[in-house]
């Protein structure tokens, strides 16, 4: 029988959709965002917003990115069953969150977002590796995750009988290649947390319901993988911006029973 | 200088995605030409993970996927730049390469398909072509890099060459007459420059290849 673990995070996200929404009033001097001095930026009223939802990984990675950056933003929640007009004015090809809006300007992808971010604000805690070839690695691995890991883990969770069996093989095997390229490292870029490690550890909040819903353990499977994923929750970037795994369980039940699952 | 090689397809648009940067760009390098049916230990000794090309290996050390290896030639020779410096325009210029990833299989799935599934993709690829036409080339200039060819320029190449043998092979229309203007004003743009127009497969071997392989892949299916 499956033990249900509970994953304790220092941060708790509400069971509804409404965060608090952190803002910060625009300041005299170098306006709303931190930032190292010698960036060119406007004198006043800079404002940075991020369209997300508390469950999608791909909010998340862009969460951590300011965080890691100490970049104070502006957290909107997004209803995606219905969508805001402003989500829809910035990002009117895909609809999808996240989007980061700059001085009203909208940048889409996390991956992208992600980037633009480092290249912005370039003063604290790079990203991407300095190295051209380091950096292709990552963005190489970075696209792996996009690829593979995303519809890897909803065919877990949403199939049932053998189908779930296949995809369960085939998730743990994506894994397991993860696991060959992190291999003795601390991080996916060496000794410092970066930008695969970015695009890969939101999923480690859905593990959880993957594991319930398929009745198996990851960490049995990949045990580096899971010490790698628990040495990022101890940065403050992640576990601030992961939310409960419980709590998104409760809510891919909650959509299960919606589609009649 | 460290040796440039690339493994490629001449069949293949994202080969000549690395060509064309390669091109544009002055790097010498070694063209490895692979036969898809029968990959080199080479290759797949390079791209274990996908197994296809491009592969670009430098110094012995290999790059894989087409985009990737083409930011990795932008930051390795910052001549002819592919992105523009601007952070917001690189943003701007890499959501619309990742537009044409997301979205371009779509008109190879017209080509691989038919009946239903190739009517659905034959939506979908318009669909594309239509967010291209109003979003993408909308108050551009000659190339959705302004004056000159950039990323977005190379990783739509496909569409310029590779869609009109897709459309022939398979009767399958999708740049109609009198629609997607701007669209067709780039494409012939895109041609005409000499380092693409130098380096693009001859449109008859296309067109005798890829219909031979459009009748073994619906034979198989």
């Amino acid at each position: 029988m499956m033990r249900r673990r509970r994953r304790r995070m220092t941060t708790r996200l509400p069971t509804t959709c409404s965060l608090p929404i952190t803002t910060t009033e625009p300041r005299p001097d170098s306006g709303l965002i931190t930032s190292t001095r010698n960036q060119e930026l406007p004198p006043m009223a800079e404002t940075l917003t991020l369209l997300d939802y508390w469950p999608s990984m791909f909010g998340m990675r862009c969460r951590i990115a300011l965080r890691e950056k100490d970049i104070k933003f502006e957290y909107q929640e997004q209803d995606l069953w219905s969508k805001s007009p402003l989500l829809l004015e910035m990002n009117p090809i895909y609809k999808k969150i996240p989007v980061l809006i700059h001085n009203g300007k909208p940048i889409c992808e996390s991956l992208i977002i992600v980037e633009y971010i480092d290249e912005t604000w370039k003063g604290k805690a790079p990203l991407l590796p300095s190295d051209p070839y380091e950096r292709a690695q990552a963005r190489f691995w970075a696209d792996y995750v996009d690829k593979k890991i995303y519809e890897g883990g909803r065919n877990v969770w949403s199939t049932t009988g053998e189908d779930q069996g296949e995809a369960k093989k085939e998730y743990i095997e994506r894994l397991k290649v993860l696991e060959g390229v992190l291999g003795d490292k601390p991080f996916f870029g060496g000794d410092s947390f970066g930008f695969t490690d970015i695009a890969l550890i939101p999923y480690y909040s859905w593990f959880y319901s993957y594991e319930i819903c398929a009745n198996f353990s990851i960490e049995a499977e990949c045990p580096k993988l899971i010490s790698w994923a628990k040495r990022c929750m101890e940065k403050e970037s992640v576990s601030e911006s992961l939310p409960d795994p419980e709590k998104i369980y409760m809510l891919l039940l909650e959509l299960k029973k919606k589609a009649g699952k | 200088m460290e040796t440039v090689k690339l493994y490629g397809a001449w069949p293949s648009p994202f080969s000549y995605r690395v060509i064309w940067a390669l091109k544009l760009k002055g790097i010498p390098f070694e063209y490895i030409e692979e036969d898809l049916s029968s990959k080199s230990p080479q290759l797949l000794q390079y791209n274990p993970v996908y197994e296809k090309v491009p592969v670009l290996v430098h110094g012995g050390r290999p790059i894989c996927e087409s985009m990737v290896i083409l930011e990795y030639l932008d930051e390795k020779w910052p001549q002819q730049p592919l992105l523009p410096s601007d952070p917001y325009k690189r943003a701007e210029a890499r959501f619309w390469v990742k537009f044409g990833e997301d979205r371009g299989p779509s008109v190879w799935m017209i080509y691989r398909t038919e009946g239903e599934k190739q009517e659905k993709a034959r939506r979908d690829a318009l669909e594309m072509l239509t967010i291209l036409e109003e979003h993408g080339l909308n108050g551009k200039k000659k190339f959705f890099g302004g004056d000159n060819i950039n990323i977005v320029d190379i990783a739509f190449g496909g569409i310029a060459h590779w869609m009109g043998v897709i459309e022939e092979i398979t009767g399958v229309k999708l740049i109609e007459d009198n629609k997607f203007p701007l669209l067709k004003a780039w494409m012939h743009n895109f041609k005409e420059v000499s380092f693409i127009n130098e380096n693009l497969p001859n449109r008859e071997k296309m067109v005798a290849f890829f219909r031979a392989r459009r009748s073994m892949i619906l034979s198989s299916a």
